[in-house]
């Protein structure tokens, strides 16, 4: 499904990651941990074609045979092409569109192919009236799943901070992604919040969808991931099952000589 | 105390500003230039400076709360009116040529040149959130395109005006392509360059565009195929409808055209606001990374923007050459893209609304200031009145400037400054403005 | 041969000047992230202050020249940095954390404002004056064509690299310094360091204003002539120098000064002089497009 194979990005003398190889199998949620700096936003960026990496491959196999060399591909096209989304660290709404129009915007590429290159939907002619609709429905499942559906016409940037985490989640299905990468979705959230976010990803994954999982919360990580990479200073220390990870002394030592007790994982 | 010291400060800093620069003039006489000392003008500066700052700072001990509600209030207000005031704006602008005042019909014609400059601006800074300081230079492209068409190939004005708009288009996507993932200051100031190399270059290269002396008779357009010449002869309008030849009928056939050119480039930018495009130009202006990460094509979208809005300069420039017969480099400077935009900012980024109430402020306001005082001045035979209306001209840039400033340190967002959803599920709200981001980083 | 070296001594001579003017760029883009767009209007102000300085030192009788300079020099870039200070504190301070146009086009206005101040106090025309430093070397004498090094070129060379040598102590020796260098690398963290940023900023402005001002007496002095327009022009000049040089460094903005000076001598000398400025502009416009970071810049990495 996904392969990354000996990815390395270097920014001048620095390599922030080094040589990094593992596979993500379809309907998996693999999760990517390590401490602070370890390079994991890094090859977020890398697979979601922020940064065009120094070397190694990148390849994402739909289910249909299709596949996509995504460290060739410029951004926009990841998105739209080979349909990975993402989320962002610092959440990235358009904080003054309402929440609706938010989702609208992640549907752009299919609206915009329904208004005939935008002549004919200006002139009120076209298919457009129909795919609006669609679009808006779509939306609505999305709302539906968020709990946000009574909120639809308030501003993004008008939201609780735990809503706002799962409205962008919602954002990027509406691109309708084969893989949604998350850059830590359970930041800041309390353990209420989290939990529905746990299930909203299974969900997610159930609907069809491989998860990859930048997470810090290890409540998250172990209870719903099928998959885990440990990253340490831009290396692979260890990759398996949470069972496995869990016994693996190369992640705890990492995780003990970063002096961050409070992630070790349970 | 406080207040009275801070005061006194603000004076001096005034005194030091003002006192070389206004109390000293620089005078030039057949032995070179000599000094004139004006210390009546710096007193009467430096006393504005001094009570104006008291002023203020006694005004702003109110509770900072308060003012915060009543700017509120005053913005939800002027949102509210805005439903009004719209149709009535509008039926005032049909209904002006019949108060058969010439000199109204002509301010209304350049205060609809501005709106409509205006309009197709505010699709580029205030719907797409890009910094266009060279807006003049598409129509400058708009307006040579249809006179030199006009006066080389002898075309029409309606078979040049769509020509002149796509070729100031093509002058912004040609422009737009390389520029545009410059971030926001550094696009300003390209577009800047852009702007002075197009007035340099039409004013260098004479054997095209004759150079600084211009293009002089460019047609006038025709209503169907009539003219609107003063012989009253066949295919004349005068003659077609059995009219006495006026010149008022050409200026409020102008009028018109200018008007349902306006109201065009505000249609068509009201639809596109409620299309995926418009969506995007929106969503690009709050977060680039963000319609990245969705899959919008970041650089065409904002190249579809600056097109679509080089287009509606184009048209602009087009009707201007066709109204004036008569356009020189002269009149496509920085000037003209820095009033556009004050018009945009003074408006309200992205409101059509603020926009138009905004030129009329600023051109037909000024304008009509301008010709109340020549007008006192005459009736009256005073000299200050005749001097201040003659003088004002050279004001109307200050005030600009000092508008764009203030308007930035008080009221950001503009005049109308809210944002309504183009879609909605249920009812639509108004968004408040603090929220919109107008490329907040 | 000596057509050419005259070129290359003129071109290094306005160099200086644009280099002085990008300096005010660079550092104000450097700690505050914004172009001040008013820069090149602060210059002709300080023109102006100039001018007006000189004009009164001769009504009230000083007849010593050196002393005459001095006394304009200090005085125009006094009262250029009082009006360094009034701009930031006008039409910047109020917008810091505004969204991001905001002071762009607040510092548009005041480019506006500064623009038409002049114009409406000082009057629209042309300002001539006579050369005050006349005279120079004449270096060599070939086929006619004489090259010339005059006192007035000497003299804006040493004082440029003068205060280059004052400045760039000031900045890398002294308290005040280190504070500014602060608060380039990070504003939020040296004002939670407890450094005064507002007055690190306002100090900014007052020195960018200053060299701008020691530019603009240079300007009126080599060319005898100055209008209310003057900043439009050379304030996009210098700005191109400072990106060309590496927006953000000191010694890259006078290194681009030097090559905007040259090439628009050179282009002048045997191009066209109608097109000079569009062969400033074409260089901004490539610059930022193929060169964004500049000769000495760093790059920036885009944070997602």
């Amino acid at each position: 499904m996904l392969s990354v194979t000996g990815l390395t990005m270097r920014f001048g003398g620095l390599k922030a990651v080094d040589d990094l190889s593992f596979v993500a199998k379809v309907n998996d949620i693999t999760a990517v941990i390590g401490p602070n700096g370890a390079g994991k936003t890094t090859v977020f960026n890398c697979i979601t074609g922020f940064y065009s990496p120094t070397s190694g491959s990148i390849v994402l196999t739909h289910p249909d045979g299709r596949s996509y060399p995504l460290h060739k591909m410029p951004g926009h096209r990841i998105a739209a092409r080979a349909k990975v989304a993402r989320t962002f660290q610092n959440i990235r709404l358009f904080a003054g569109m309402t929440v609706l129009e938010n989702l609208l915007v992640a549907q752009h590429n299919t609206l915009m192919a329904a208004t005939g290159f935008g002549v004919l939907a200006v002139l009120g002619l076209g298919r457009y009236h129909a795919a609006e609709a669609a679009g808006i429905e779509k939306a609505r499942f999305w709302l539906d799943a968020i709990n946000l559906t009574a909120r639809a016409d308030d501003p993004a940037g008008a939201l609780p901070y735990g809503a706002q985490r799962r409205l962008e989640i919602a954002r990027a299905m509406c691109i309708d992604p084969v893989l949604l990468c998350l850059d830590e979705p359970a930041a800041g959230l309390n353990p209420r919040e989290s939990e529905e976010l746990n299930q909203l990803l299974l969900r997610i994954r159930d609907l069809g969808c491989s998860l990859l999982l930048i997470e810090h919360d290890m409540g998250v990580v172990m209870r719903i991931s099928d998959h885990i990479v440990v990253l340490d200073h831009g290396k692979k220390i260890s990759d398996g099952t949470p069972a496995e990870i869990r016994a693996d002394p190369a992640v705890i030592a990492a995780y003990l000589g970063e002096g961050e007790e409070d992630e070790v994982p349970a | 105390m406080t207040a009275l010291r801070d005061a006194f400060l603000s004076a001096a800093v005034a005194l030091g500003l003002f006192g070389p620069m206004v109390g000293l003039v620089t005078v030039s006489s057949d032995h070179g230039l000599f000094l004139r000392a004006r210390p009546i003008a710096v007193a009467v500066i430096v006393g504005l400076v001094f009570f104006g700052r008291l002023g203020m700072l006694t005004w702003r001990g109110r509770n900072r709360a308060e003012a915060t509600r009543a700017n509120r209030a005053f913005a939800e207000r002027i949102t509210r009116a805005g439903k009004y005031v719209t149709p009535v704006l509008l039926l005032a602008a049909l209904a002006l040529p019949f108060s058969g005042s010439r000199y109204y019909v002509d301010l209304g014609t350049l205060v609809l040149t501005y709106i409509m400059l205006g309009w197709g601006l505010n699709i580029v800074v205030g719907l797409a959130g890009l910094l266009d300081l060279g807006y003049v230079a598409f129509y400058a492209v708009g307006a040579y395109s249809y006179a030199l068409l006009a006066t080389t190939y002898d075309l029409g004005f309606w078979t040049c005006l769509p020509l002149a708009g796509i070729l100031a288009g093509c002058a912004g996507v040609t422009l737009g392509f390389p520029v545009l993932r410059l971030r926001g200051d550094y696009l300003a100031i390209v577009t800047l360059g852009f702007g002075e190399i197009i007035r340099i270059v039409l004013n260098n290269w004479v054997s095209l565009t004759n150079g600084p002396n211009g293009i002089t008779g460019i047609p006038r357009p025709t209503l169907f195929g009539l003219r609107f010449s003063m012989d009253g002869g066949d295919g004349t309008f005068a003659g077609f409808f059995n009219l006495e030849p006026a010149t008022i009928q050409r200026v409020i056939f102008l009028y018109y055209v200018i008007l349902g050119l306006a109201l065009l480039t505000n249609w068509v930018s009201l639809r596109l606001r409620r299309m995926p495009l418009g969506r995007a130009w929106e969503a690009l202006r709050e977060d680039e990374v963000a319609c990245r990460s969705l899959g919008i094509n970041v650089r065409n979208t904002k190249l579809t923007a600056f097109g679509i809005g080089a287009m509606f300069g184009g048209f602009a420039g087009a009707f201007f050459a066709t109204r004036q017969a008569f356009i020189s480099p002269e009149s496509f400077t920085f000037i003209e893209s820095a009033t556009v935009l004050a018009i945009v900012v003074l408006g309200g980024l992205g409101s059509q609304l603020g926009v138009a109430l905004a030129a009329i402020v600023m051109v037909g306001g000024l304008e009509a200031l301008r010709d109340f005082l020549s007008f006192l001045g005459d009736q009256m035979g005073s000299e200050l009145f005749s001097g201040i209306a003659s003088e004002l001209p050279l004001y109307r840039m200050l005030i600009f400037g000092l508008a764009l400033v203030v308007m930035m340190v008080l009221r950001p967002r503009g005049l109308v400054s809210g944002r309504t959803p183009g879609v909605s599920m249920t009812a639509p709200k108004e968004i408040d403005a603090e929220l919109v981001a107008q490329g907040r980083s | 041969m000596a057509y050419a070296l005259q070129q290359l001594i003129n071109g290094i001579t306005l160099g200086m000047i644009y280099g002085l003017i990008a300096v005010g760029y660079t550092m104000v883009y450097g700690i505050i992230g914004m172009i001040n767009f008013a820069h090149g209007d602060v210059f002709m102000v300080g023109s102006f202050l100039s001018l007006i300085a000189i004009l009164g030192l001769a009504s009230l009788g000083i007849t010593s020249v050196p002393l005459a300079l001095v006394l304009t020099l200090l005085f125009a870039a006094a009262i250029a940095a009082l009006y360094g200070w009034t701009v930031e504190r006008v039409a910047y301070r109020p917008l810091r954390g505004s969204f991001r146009l905001a002071p762009l086009i607040s510092a548009i206005g005041m480019s506006i404002t500064l623009q038409n101040f002049v114009q409406v106090s000082q009057g629209a025309r042309v300002k001539p004056i006579e050369a005050i430093i006349p005279g120079g070397i004449q270096l060599m004498d070939r086929g006619g064509f004489a090259v010339q090094l005059s006192w007035m070129q000497i003299a804006i060379v040493v004082i440029t690299l003068t205060i280059l040598a004052v400045f760039t102590w000031l900045v890398t020796k002294t308290p005040l310094g280190r504070t500014m260098r602060a608060c380039e690398q990070d504003l939020k963290m040296a004002s939670l360091l407890g450094i005064d940023t507002d007055l690190t900023i306002s100090l900014t402005f007052v020195i960018g204003a200053a060299l701008a001002a020691v530019a603009g007496f240079m300007f009126l002095l080599y060319y005898g002539v100055i209008d209310f327009y003057i900043g439009f022009i050379a304030g996009i000049k210098a700005f191109t120098a400072a990106v060309l040089g590496g927006i953000g460094s000191l010694p890259g903005a006078v290194l681009g000064g030097l090559l905007i000076g040259l090439i628009e001598v050179f282009w002048s000398a045997y191009f066209s002089v109608e097109y000079k400025d569009v062969a400033a502009f074409a260089i901004l416009i490539v610059a930022l497009i193929f060169l964004p970071t500049g000769i000495l810049g760093k790059a920036e990495v885009e944070k997602v």
